[in-house]
C-alpha cells in the first residue's frame, strides 16, 4: 500500500508543479495568442486539481466556465483588439514592458513577503477541522435535495446565489453599455461547422437538462447546466446565427431577467409566509429548489452567450456589412 | 505533506505569480489574465482547506463559495474585456498610460 | 486483483501510451496539418481504450452508456474541429511541409 500512496502523492506533486509552471509560462509569454491558449490549458489542469481534491461540482463548473468560456471570451477579445490589421498579424500581438527595473525589484520583494505571510498563515491552521460540514449533514434531510453542495448553494446560502444572479445581470448591462455593435464580417462558413452546430445543439440541450435534474442527488446543478447552455449559444453565434424577428429581442430580455426575478420573487414570498428571507417550508423545498434552478439555468445560459457576443443585441439585418 | 497542504501552497504560489504579473505588465489583456490566475489560486486555497474534515466527504460550504466565485470571475472578465476593447477603439492601444 | 482488473489496467495503460504518442507528434511534426493528423487520430483511439478499460470496472450499463456517449461526442467534436482548424490554416495560406 505504501507504493500506491507514494505514487498518488507524486502525481499530486507533479500536478501542482505543472500548474505553477503553466501559470508562469502564461504570464510571461511574449505572444498574446500563445498566452491565451496556455491559459485554457491551465484551466483544464485546474479541473484535474479539483477532481483530486474531491470537488466534482467545482470541476464541472471550472471545465465549462473557467477553461472553456473564459478562453472563448479572451480569444474573441484578442481578435477584436486590432481589426485594422489582417489576420496574419493577430498571431504576433506583442507588447513591451515599460516598467523600470526598480519597480520590478520592488514588486518582486513585496511578492516574496506576501507569499511568506500567506504560507505562514496557511501552515499555522489546524490539520483537522470540521468546518460547517456537521451542520450541513444534520440539516440535509430538511433541505429537499441530497447533494450537499446544491443544498448549500440554493437553500442554506440562497442569498449568495441571489446576489450572484444580480452580478451576472450587472456585468451584462456593463458589456452592453460599453460594447460597440459588433461588425458582421463574413462569417467563417463551412458545411462542417453547420453540421456540427445542428447536431450538437439538441444533444447539448439534453445534457444541460440532465445536469440540472441530476444536481439534486449527484454532482451537477444549475450553474453547470447553465454553462452548457451558454456553450450552445457560443457555438450558434460562431456559426453565424443571429436573432431574426423583432419579438426575439423582447424574448431575450425576458429570459435574461427570469433568473434574478425568480430569486427575488421567491425571497419576497418566503419573507411574507415564513418571516425569513429564503426560508423554504421543508415539505416543498425540493420543488421550490427545482423551479429556482430551472429559471437560473435558462438565465445563466442566455447571459453567458450574450457576454460572448460583446455588444447590445441586434437583429440580423441591422448589422453593418 | 497531505494533499491539502500541497495544493494550498500551490494556490499561494499562483496568487503571488498573478500579483507580480498584475503589477509589472502594462498591457490590459495580460492584467486580466493575471487577475484570473490570482482568482484560481484563491479558489485552490479554499477548496484545499475544505478537505480537512475527519470523514471522507469534504466540507461543502467552500465548494459552493468557489462555484459562485468562478461564475463571478467570468462575468468580471467579460466586463473588463469590454472596457479594454472600448479603450482600444478610443485611443488605439490597450495599455494604460505609464506614470511611474 | 482479478483478471478483469488486470485487463482494464492493460487497456488503460495502452490508452495512455497512445496519448503520449499523440503528444509526441504534436511536439515533433513539422507543420499544422501533420500535427492535427497525429493529435486527433492518436487521442481518439487512446480515449476509446481508456473508456473500454473503465467499462470493465463498472457494475451498471447506464454508466457504460454515458461513457460511450462521451467517447462518441469527443470523436465528433475532435474530427470537426480538426477539419475547421485545417481549413482556417489553408485560408490563411499556411504552407504545407514538403520534404
Amino acid at each position: 500500500m505504501e507504493t500506491i500512496n507514494l505514487l498518488i502523492w507524486s502525481f499530486d506533486a507533479l500536478l501542482g508543479l505543472c500548474l505553477l509552471w503553466l501559470a508562469w509560462r502564461t504570464l510571461s509569454a511574449p505572444d498574446l495568442y500563445k498566452a491565451v491558449v496556455l491559459f485554457v490549458a491551465f484551466g483544464l489542469l485546474m479541473t484535474l486539481a479539483w477532481v483530486r481534491l474531491d470537488a466534482p461540482d467545482v470541476a464541472l463548473a471550472e471545465a465549462a466556465i473557467g477553461a472553456g468560456l473564459t478562453g472563448a471570451l479572451l480569444l474573441s477579445a484578442l481578435a477584436r483588439l486590432d481589426p485594422a490589421v489582417d489576420d496574419q498579424s493577430i498571431v504576433t500581438q506583442k507588447d513591451n514592458r515599460p516598467k523600470s527595473e526598480s519597480v520590478q525589484w520592488a514588486a518582486f520583494m513585496s511578492l516574496i513577503l506576501v507569499a511568506i505571510g500567506l504560507g505562514y498563515s496557511v501552515l499555522s491552521l489546524p490539520l483537522k477541522f470540521k468546518g460547517l460540514s456537521p451542520e450541513v449533514t444534520e440539516q440535509l434531510v430538511n433541505s429537499g435535495v441530497e447533494n450537499p453542495v446544491t443544498a448549500v448553494l440554493l437553500n442554506f446560502r440562497g442569498y449568495d446565489t441571489l446576489l450572484e444572479m444580480a452580478v451576472l445581470l450587472i456585468a451584462l448591462l456593463g458589456v452592453w453599455s460599453t460594447g460597440n455593435k459588433p461588425k458582421y464580417d463574413k462569417p467563417f462558413s463551412s458545411p462542417v461547422l453547420d453540421f456540427l452546430s445542428r447536431l450538437l445543439t439538441p444533444i447539448l440541450i439534453l445534457v444541460a437538462a440532465y445536469l440540472l435534474w441530476v444536481g439534486a442527488h449527484a454532482p451537477g446543478g444549475a450553474f453547470q447546466a447553465g454553462s452548457i447552455l451558454g456553450a450552445v449559444g457560443v457555438l450558434l453565434l460562431l456559426s453565424g446565427w443571429r436573432l431574426q424577428k423583432d419579438s426575439s429581442l423582447l424574448l431575450i430580455r425576458l429570459i435574461l431577467l427570469a433568473g434574478p426575478f425568480a430569486f427575488v420573487a421567491m425571497a419576497v414570498i418566503t419573507m411574507m409566509i415564513e418571516g425569513q428571507l429564503l426560508q423554504y417550508p421543508p415539505a416543498h423545498a425540493g420543488l421550490l429548489i427545482l423551479v429556482l434552478e430551472t429559471t437560473a439555468t435558462l438565465s445563466i445560459g442566455a447571459t453567458l452567450a450574450a457576454l460572448f457576443l460583446g455588444g447590445p443585441p441586434h437583429l440580423k439585418n441591422e448589422e453593418s456589412p | 505533506m497531505t494533499p491539502t497542504l500541497l495544493f494550498a501552497l500551490v494556490g499561494i504560489g499562483l496568487f503571488s505569480l498573478g500579483l507580480y504579473a498584475l503589477i509589472v505588465h502594462a498591457h490590459l489583456l495580460r492584467k486580466i489574465l493575471a487577475i484570473n490566475i490570482m482568482g484560481s489560486g484563491v479558489f485552490l486555497i479554499l477548496v484545499a482547506l475544505a478537505k480537512r474534515t475527519s470523514e471522507t466527504t469534504p466540507d461543502p460550504v467552500p465548494h459552493a463559495m468557489v462555484i459562485t466565485g468562478i461564475v463571478v470571475a467570468v462575468s468580471a472578465t467579460a466586463l473588463a474585456l469590454s472596457i479594454m476593447l472600448k479603450l482600444n477603439s478610443e485611443t488605439g492601444c490597450a495599455e494604460l498610460p505609464d506614470d511611474v | 486483483m482479478t483478471i478483469t482488473d488486470y485487463l482494464s489496467l492493460t487497456l488503460m495503460i495502452t490508452g495512455a501510451i497512445f496519448f503520449l504518442a499523440g503528444t509526441l507528434g504534436l511536439l515533433r511534426f513539422p507543420d499544422v496539418y501533420t500535427r492535427l493528423h497525429a493529435l486527433t487520430k492518436a487521442d481518439n483511439l487512446g480515449l476509446g481504450l481508456i473508456i473500454t478499460g473503465l467499462i470493465l470496472q463498472l457494475e451498471s450499463w447506464t454508466v457504460a452508456g454515458k461513457l460511450i456517449l462521451i467517447w462518441l461526442l469527443v470523436l465528433l467534436a475532435g474530427g470537426c474541429v480538426a477539419h475547421l482548424i485545417a481549413r482556417g490554416a489553408l485560408q490563411r495560406n499556411v504552407r504545407l511541409w514538403k520534404r
